[in-house]
């Protein structure tokens, strides 16, 4: 453990002040709140805000998972958890059932999360109406006077010209009937599982400076039409070539051997435990 | 046996943290922070200004890290920065306190006080000094030595110098407006994020910080056309500005309490804009408005570009992008804007599946309609 920092890197006053900007979150899901973001010793853009946020929330007892992409021991991961182990001495684990705060980059893992986790995303872009309003002063009116009729436009003008909404991953949600919010770019596959989590979602933005929440039991819809309702990513009859496993968000692989494509389970540490449990190949 | 999870991830990042640090090294040379420190006065100085901290050792030990990559020792230094707690705020400093090394004007020839060139690359030849390449500590220490004894015999003024302001002249010659001076606690973009509209202080914090490749090029882009300005240099100074603290005990602001803990070199620049200004009766006259540019450091390309934003930004302008306080304020910052860029680097295997998922289902639905 490297002692030349405070516990969990911060001072105990930065600290708090995240923790403040987090209770309001959770007290307005969906609505973006402005911190003031540190500088951190990891890049702008490489999960800085989930960071702050795990720094902050981040006790003695805890026990950290990270993952990015899916994988636990994608090198953004490893890097994360080795910075929040290196302040705190805390433990982490790949297990998604042993870990009380998990950080991830871009998934909500397969094993549902529980009330006594905490899940934080990392978010490079918090804001859901950026796509057609580059101006923070202006998008801010426009959330204060739920105005998204533009957020509804960009999805119809896609179905006129493409003949399905084209959103890849960070399709929109509304929050409890209030707020639009970007998901983070998670896969339409996981926007599901935010809708009544048990668990605890916090989103983080460190380069825009921005915190939001989806507080236990919130509603999360994804935006849609009755006529063109919201589709996740579709895997079809295929199923993880290591676990076996279906329904659940695969990566597309090539096998350099057969040249063939093949798919594997994305979250890699639900892969190992089917593995583990199950014992097939 | 159960199958345990391949551990790649972090092996190759240990690998790769060798590697880096055999780039540094490979020579089997090692550049000693103190010589950083000593011959490298232009980039210590870019890397503090643009890190918001004043330290030269602390520059030169980022600049050793980051072998010379300006970001990088930037981006090391505001990281270092976030574990400092704030202890004390220092007390306004007026600038006509400054101890002058260096001031010119382009406005006035005369101006009280005189110009001082101090030193500048301005008049040099940019022609590689191949002799450079001997250059000796011995050879250096002598020069420094015959330089100050002939500076000695010559009387040159050792006593610090302070001169008036170049725009308080011309305040009082009613060319341009007078204004109070403004001591409010300046807004702290570092404690509370930056909201829309900006105050001015939020702005000369967040240009001040700027890289200095984009405040420069944005203020190029605002003299070159796309802006409205025609800026002078009114008054441009280097030197050195001291800093004081209230006393921590006492809750007076008494200056006689007060605690000197040490001095900041800074370029300060103060432009000044010709303007169009309709009076009574739609009577036009020209005045001069101001623009302000203040950096740690010798930066004088980043002062004068700072100080051309400053009057940017106080006149937004829908018609210019360097006119928008959101474009010029949220797109200079060096850690963010190269953190951002490089964020694209890691791995966009789930989002980008998802839009192959996307782009698939519309080839899908084409097709399906070409049959129907």
């Amino acid at each position: 453990m490297n002692t030349a920092y405070n516990f969990a890197f911060f001072d105990e006053g930065s600290k708090r002040e995240i923790r403040r900007a987090t209770l309001k979150a959770i007290a307005i899901p969906g609505y973006q709140v402005p911190f003031a973001s540190r500088e951190m010793p990891i890049g702008r853009g490489w999960g800085t805000g989930g960071l702050q946020l795990t720094l902050s929330l981040i006790g003695k007892r805890d026990v950290l998972k990270v993952i990015d992409q899916g994988s636990d021991e994608s090198v953004n991961a490893v890097n994360i958890k080795k910075l929040v182990s290196d302040t705190t001495g805390i433990i982490t684990t790949d297990y998604t059932a042993e870990a009380t705060l998990i950080q991830s980059r871009h998934r909500i893992p397969e094993v549902p999360l529980t009330k006594d986790q905490i899940l934080v995303l990392q978010v490079p872009l918090p804001e859901p109406l950026r796509y057609y309003e580059p101006s923070e002063s202006e998008t801010k009116k426009l959330h204060a006077e739920k105005e998204y009729s533009g957020a509804w436009l960009m999805l119809f003008e896609q179905i006129m010209k493409y003949g399905s909404m084209t959103t890849g991953a960070d399709h929109p949600v509304l929050v409890h009937d209030r707020y639009v919010m970007a998901p983070s770019p998670i896969p339409r596959f996981d926007n599901s599982k935010m809708n009544a989590s048990e668990a605890l979602i916090l989103l983080g933005a460190g380069r825009e400076k921005k915190v939001y929440a989806v507080p236990p039991y919130t509603k999360v819809v994804s935006l849609d039409f009755e006529d063109f309702p919201f589709e996740p990513e579709t895997f079809e009859d295929k199923q993880c070539r290591l676990c076996g496993s279906t329904g659940v968000f695969l990566d597309e692989l090539v096998d350099e051997l057969t040249d063939e494509t093949v798919y594997q389970c994305n979250d890699t540490s639900y892969c190992l435990e089917k593995l583990n449990t199950v014992g097939v190949k | 046996m159960g199958y345990v999870a391949v551990k790649g991830g972090t092996l190759a990042i240990e690998e790769s943290i060798k590697r880096l640090k055999l780039e540094r090294v490979k020579q089997g040379r090692t550049i000693e922070v103190e010589k950083i420190q000593g011959g490298m006065r232009g980039l210590i100085d870019q890397v503090m200004s643009e890190s918001s901290l004043y330290d030269e050792t602390l520059a030169a030990l980022a600049i050793k890290q980051a072998e010379g990559n300006p970001e990088e020792a930037v981006f090391l230094l505001r990281a270092f920065r976030s574990t400092v707690p704030r202890k004390h705020y220092g007390r306004v400093i007026e600038s006509s306190d400054m101890q002058i090394e260096r001031r010119i004007s382009a406005s006035f020839k005369d101006i009280p006080g005189g110009q001082i060139l101090g030193s500048t690359t301005d008049y040099t030849h940019r022609l590689l000094d191949i002799y450079l390449k001997e250059e000796t500590d011995q050879s250096v220490q002598a020069w420094v030595k015959d330089y100050l004894k002939e500076s000695l015999e010559i009387g040159e003024q050792a006593s610090k110098l302070t001169l008036p302001k170049v725009l308080d002249y011309l305040r009082k010659e009613g060319l341009i407006s007078t204004c109070e001076n403004n001591d409010q606690e300046p807004d702290d973009v570092t404690r509370q994020s930056l909201a829309f509209p900006s105050t001015r202080s939020q702005r000369l914090q967040i240009l001040t910080r700027g890289q200095t490749g984009a405040v420069t090029s944005f203020a190029y882009a605002v003299i070159r056309g796309y802006g409205d300005l025609h800026p002078t240099v009114g008054e441009l100074r280097v030197g050195k500005l001291p800093v004081t603290i209230n006393h921590p005990l006492s809750d007076g602001q008494d200056e006689n309490d007060a605690y000197y803990i040490g001095e900041v070199k800074v370029t300060e620049v103060e432009m000044l804009m010709p303007v169009l200004v309709e009076k009574e009766y739609g009577k036009k006259e020209m005045e001069f408005e101001i623009g302000y540019g203040l950096c740690f450091g010798q930066n004088e390309t980043k002062a004068i570009a700072m100080g051309i934003l400053d009057y940017c930004l106080e006149h937004p302008n829908k018609e210019f992008p360097s006119h928008n306080e959101e474009f010029v304020l949220y797109h200079i910052d060096s850690v963010e804007s190269s953190g951002f860029i490089s964020h694209l680097k890691m791995p966009h295997y789930v989002t980008f599946q998802s839009k192959l998922d996307s782009v698939r289902k519309t080839k899908k639905d084409k097709r399906q309609e070409v049959k129907s």
